[in-house]
C-alpha cells in the first residue's frame, strides 16, 4: 500500500494554472482597500466631480461635459490598473519572495504573465461597468455606436499593454517602496498634467507635446472612439510605440528576485 | 542528485569553491555549515534559480537550468522565508500552490497534519514565524514531489511544532521522498539525517552518516574551560602531553576542545597538566562527540546559528 506522501508529481494543465493565478490576483486586488480606491473610487470621484465642476465654472468643451469626461475617466481607470496597481503589486511580490516561490512551482513565467493580464482585464471590465453606469446616470450618451465601442476596446487593450509593460519594467528594477512611490507619483502627474482625463486642447500650447505621452494617447484614442466612433491613428501609433519600449525595457531589466 | 566541482562567485566573493556531493534517492541529507558557507547558493543552483558557473549539477537526472520546466513539477522547494502575498490567507495560499500541480495532496489533510487549522483564515503577514515556516513546508510538499529541498525547516518553531515537522519529514522519507535540508540545529541533523555534509567556505569539509561522523573512531570529546586565559603555548604543550592520538584545539583563550580516546588516563593527564600550568579548571566535561564537536573540529569555530 502506498503512503500518504508517495510521490505523484506533475504540473496542472497550463490553462488551469493561468485561471488559478488570474483569479488569485484579482481576489487579492479587490480585497486591498488602497488598490480598490485607485481602481474604482478615484475615477468615479473624478467623473462626478468633473461633471459638476464643468457646470459650475462653465468649463466648455465642443461636446457635453459628461460625454468628453467619461472616455477620459475610462482611460484613467485603465492606466491606474495596468500601471500603478500592477507595478505596486508586482514590486511587493518580488520583495516578499512570492515571485521566487512561484518560480519554483510548475507555473511557467508565461503563465504568470498571462495570469496577470487576465486579472487586469477582469478588473478593467469591472471598472468599466461601475464607471459606465455612473456616467449613464449623469446623462452620458456615448457616440460612435458599436464601431466606437470596438475601437475603444482595442485602444484600451493597446493602452493596457503599454502601461503594463512600463509598470513591470518599473517594478522589476526598483525596490518595492521606491516602486510604490514612483508609481503613485507618475499616476498623479499624468492624472493632472498628462492629457488623460481632459482633452489636450484644454492644455493650450503644451497640447502638441502631450501627444507623445501614453496617457494622452490613451485618452485621445478613447475620446475619438466614444465621441465620434473614429480611429485616432496617431494615438494608436504612440501607444504601440510605448508598448514596444516598455516590453523591451521589462524584458531587459526585470529582475525576478 | 549529483554535484560535481561546482564553483559559484558573486563579484569578488567566492560562494562555492569546487563543491562535490551526491545525494541518494529516498534518503534524508542534511547540509550543515555556518552562515555564508555556500549552503543556500548550492541549493538554489540545484533548484535551477542559478546556472552553475563551473562544474555540473544533475537533479533527478536532469540539468536544473536547461531542463527546468521538466524538473520543477518533480521537486518541492521550501524557501528560508517569505514566498507568499502579504494579504493572502494561509489556506488560500496552500490551495493556490496545490492548483498548479496535477495530483496535489488533499489540502484539508495537509492543513490538519501541519497544524495550520487555527490560522487557516489568517493573512500571511499576521502569521507567527513558526506558522509561516509550517505553511512553507506544506507548500513544498503539496504537489507530491519526488525530491524536497528544505531550507531551515524548523527555524523559529516551538518544541511541539518542531516535533510535528520531524515526524512529517520522517514519514515523507518512509513514503519514498528524497529530502535535502539545511539546518542550524545540529540536533535536527543528528536525529533526522541519513547523511550529513558539512560545508565551510564553499567546500565540503566532512561527510558521512551522523554515526560515522560522531562515533566512528571510538572517540570522545573533552571540553576544558578555565578561569583565567591560558598561557600562549598551552595548546601545544597539552598536545605534547597527551600524545599523537589526541587532538587539541583552542576554541577561545579560556577553552580547549580535546578529541581523543575516552579513557581515565586522558582525563588524569589533563588534570595533571592543569596543575602543572597553574590554571584552575572551571569545567571539564567528557561526552560522546556530537555533530557540534565535529563541526568545531572541521571548521575551527563555534557553531553559531
Amino acid at each position: 500500500m502506498s503512503g500518504t506522501f508517495t510521490p505523484a508529481p506533475g504540473a496542472a494543465p497550463f490553462l488551469r494554472q493561468v485561471r488559478s493565478q488570474a483569479s488569485m490576483e484579482s481576489r487579492l486586488l479587490l480585497r486591498n482597500g488602497e488598490q480598490l480606491l485607485l481602481a474604482v473610487v478615484i475615477p468615479v470621484l473624478v467623473l462626478v466631480g468633473g461633471v459638476a465642476a464643468a457646470d459650475r465654472i462653465g468649463l466648455t468643451f465642443d461636446h457635453r461635459a459628461v460625454d468628453v469626461l467619461t472616455p477620459g475617466v475610462l482611460a484613467l481607470a485603465v492606466m491606474s490598473t495596468s500601471f500603478t496597481s500592477l507595478a505596486i503589486a508586482t514590486g511587493f511580490e518580488r520583495r516578499y519572495g512570492l515571485l521566487k516561490r512561484l518560480g519554483a512551482s510548475p507555473l511557467p513565467r508565461t503563465g504568470l504573465l498571462l495570469g496577470k493580464v487576465v486579472s487586469l482585464l477582469g478588473v478593467q471590465v469591472l471598472q468599466t461597468v461601475v464607471i459606465g453606469s455612473t456616467a449613464l446616470v449623469l446623462g452620458w450618451q456615448p457616440g460612435g455606436g458599436v464601431t466606437g465601442a470596438l475601437v475603444a476596446v482595442v485602444g484600451a487593450i493597446l493602452g493596457t499593454l503599454a502601461f503594463a509593460s512600463l509598470g513591470l519594467a518599473l517594478a522589476g528594477t526598483l525596490r518595492a517602496e521606491a516602486t510604490l512611490a514612483a508609481a503613485n507619483l507618475v499616476y498623479l502627474l499624468l492624472l493632472t498634467g498628462g492629457g488623460v482625463v481632459l482633452p489636450r486642447s484644454t492644455y493650450g500650447a503644451a497640447g502638441g507635446l502631450l501627444q507623445l505621452l501614453p496617457s494622452a494617447a490613451l485618452g485621445d484614442a478613447l475620446r475619438a472612439a466614444l465621441l465620434d466612433g473614429a480611429v485616432d491613428g496617431s494615438a494608436f501609433l504612440v501607444l504601440l510605440g510605448w508598448a514596444l519600449v516598455g516590453s523591451a525595457l521589462a524584458a531587459r531589466f526585470f529582475k525576478w528576485e | 542528485m549529483e554535484i560535481d566541482a561546482l564553483h559559484m562567485r558573486y563579484g569578488d566573493t567566492v560562494a562555492v569553491d569546487g563543491l562535490s556531493m551526491t545525494v541518494e534517492r529516498g534518503t534524508i541529507t542534511a547540509v550543515l555549515g555556518p552562515n555564508g558557507a555556500g549552503k543556500t547558493t548550492t541549493l538554489e543552483t540545484c533548484e535551477g534559480f542559478r546556472a552553475p558557473q563551473q562544474g555540473t549539477v544533475r537533479v533527478l537526472g536532469l540539468d536544473p537550468t536547461r531542463q527546468r520546466r521538466e524538473l520543477l513539477p518533480r521537486i518541492g522547494v521550501m524557501l528560508q522565508s517569505g514566498g507568499a502575498w502579504s494579504g493572502v490567507r494561509a489556506v488560500e495560499m496552500l490551495e493556490h500552490i496545490a492548483s498548479l500541480h496535477a495530483h496535489p495532496l488533499p489540502v484539508p489533510m495537509l492543513v490538519e497534519r501541519m497544524g495550520l487549522g487555527e490560522c487557516g483564515r489568517t493573512p500571511y503577514r499576521r502569521l507567527s514565524g513558526g506558522q509561516q515556516q509550517r505553511l512553507g513546508l506544506a507548500m513544498a510538499i503539496v504537489g507530491r514531489p519526488e525530491l524536497v529541498f528544505v531550507d531551515e525547516p524548523t527555524a523559529g518553531m516551538d518544541v511541539a511544532a518542531r516535533r510535528t515537522t520531524w515526524d512529517i519529514l520522517g514519514e515523507l522519507k518512509t513514503d519514498g521522498v528524497t529530502i535535502v535540508l539545511t539546518t542550524h540545529y545540529l540536533e535536527e541533523a543528528e536525529r533526522l539525517a541519513d547523511q550529513v555534509h558539512v560545508i565551510d567556505h564553499g567546500t565540503l569539509v566532512a561527510s558521512g552518516s551522523p554515526f560515522e561522523l560522531t562515533r566512528a573512531r571510538g572517540q570522545a570529546t573533552i571540553r576544558l574551560v578555565v578561569t583565567e586565559p591560558f598561557p600562549p603555548e598551552a595548546p601545544r604543550s597539552l598536545s605534547a602531553t597527551l600524545g599523537p592520538a589526541t587532538e587539541v584545539q583552542e576554541i577561545n583563550p579560556q577553552s580547549l576542545l580535546i578529541t581523543g580516546p575516552a579513557d581515565a588516563s586522558t582525563l588524569a593527564k589533563v588534570s595533571a597538566w592543569c596543575e602543572e600550568q597553574g590554571v584552575l579548571p572551571e569545567s571539564l566535561s567528557l561526552g560522546q562527540r556530537t555533530l557540534e564537536d565535529v563541526f568545531l573540529q572541521m571548521t575551527g569555530r563555534e557553531f553559531t546559528p
